[in-house]
């Protein structure tokens, strides 16, 4: 499984961010390595299809798939949680989803 | 950029709003207590405290306390913050206070604001008595141990100074113009 956390530096939540995907794999009981790439210019975010910090791709599909008329960019990215919040950081639950289904697939 | 100091008195301004009327300092004199936000549309930090924000301005309306909310981010970069999207945002979530659009980010950086949102208290002199977040947990409303802009303006309305007068502020950076 190919993992990436691609993060902005200005937006605080990187960090929680990554701890939060490194408990995600350990509770799925996978070792796949985190590879951590550093956003720092708007051509890289539009070459990267980054909208927002922190964006985690398996397999190189997005955890949570992005509009069609989503802005690529360097700032923070909103989650919509399972009970309607938004929030900075996608929950546990919903990057061990991904995993799960990343997975499940051949 | 360096904020506003504690004690610093509240720059003037004369900024557009939502509802396409001027608004200034002097439009709220009468008032006890002035809360001025650096806001935005598109952080998620901000849709995070977005109700509460509402909800802080409907329990303090009758006690003097006026909020004035502020975007400044550049709309050529953002243009979910631009002038079109803030009106859209004030009416779909209903906002009970003035949505003032920066669009020179001249008040922003008067104020020294760097994160959206940040929030700075004024007292009725117009003091800055507490600058910084509105409260210590984004992610969780049920979870929050320390109400720092309740806190706050609980002491300036008993004309006292608040326990705590200035925490990070913690949200997006201010999107400036290049």
């Amino acid at each position: 499984m190919h993992i990436q956390f691609l993060y902005f530096e200005e937006c605080p939540s990187h960090e929680a961010g990554l701890q939060r995907l490194r408990d995600a794999l350990a509770q799925e009981g996978i070792s796949a390595p985190i590879e951590v790439i550093k956003v720092e210019t708007d051509e890289q975010a539009a070459a990267l299809r980054f909208t927002g910090s922190p964006t985690i791709l398996i397999n190189g599909a997005d955890i949570v798939p992005i509009s069609q008329d989503a802005y690529f960019r360097l700032t923070c990215r909103t989650y919509r949680l399972e009970d309607g919040r938004f929030a900075p950081l996608p929950s546990n639950e919903m990057i061990r989803t991904a995993l799960q289904n990343a997975r499940a697939k051949p | 950029m360096i904020p506003l100091a504690i004690g610093a008195n509240a720059a003037p301004f004369s900024l557009i709003g939502v509802d396409d009327q001027m608004h200034s300092l002097a439009d709220h004199a009468d008032k006890a207590a002035l809360v001025i936000i650096f806001s935005c549309n598109h952080c998620p930090y901000v849709r995070a405290w977005e109700d509460r924000m509402i909800a802080l301005q409907a329990d303090y309306a009758t006690r003097g306390v006026q909020f004035l909310v502020v975007s400044a981010n550049d709309p050529a970069k953002y243009p979910d913050d631009d002038f079109p999207a803030m009106k859209q945002r004030a009416a779909e979530k209903g906002f009970n206070f003035p949505y003032l659009f920066d669009e020179t980010q001249a008040i922003a950086r008067a104020y020294g604001a760097t994160r959206t949102p940040e929030v700075f208290v004024f007292d009725a002199n117009r003091t800055l008595r507490y600058h910084g977040a509105i409260d210590d947990n984004h992610e969780n409303p049920t979870s929050v141990t320390r109400h720092y802009l309740r806190e706050a303006l609980d002491a300036v309305l008993s004309g006292t100074q608040p326990a705590i007068t200035q925490t990070p502020p913690v949200g997006c950076t201010i999107k400036w113009r290049s």
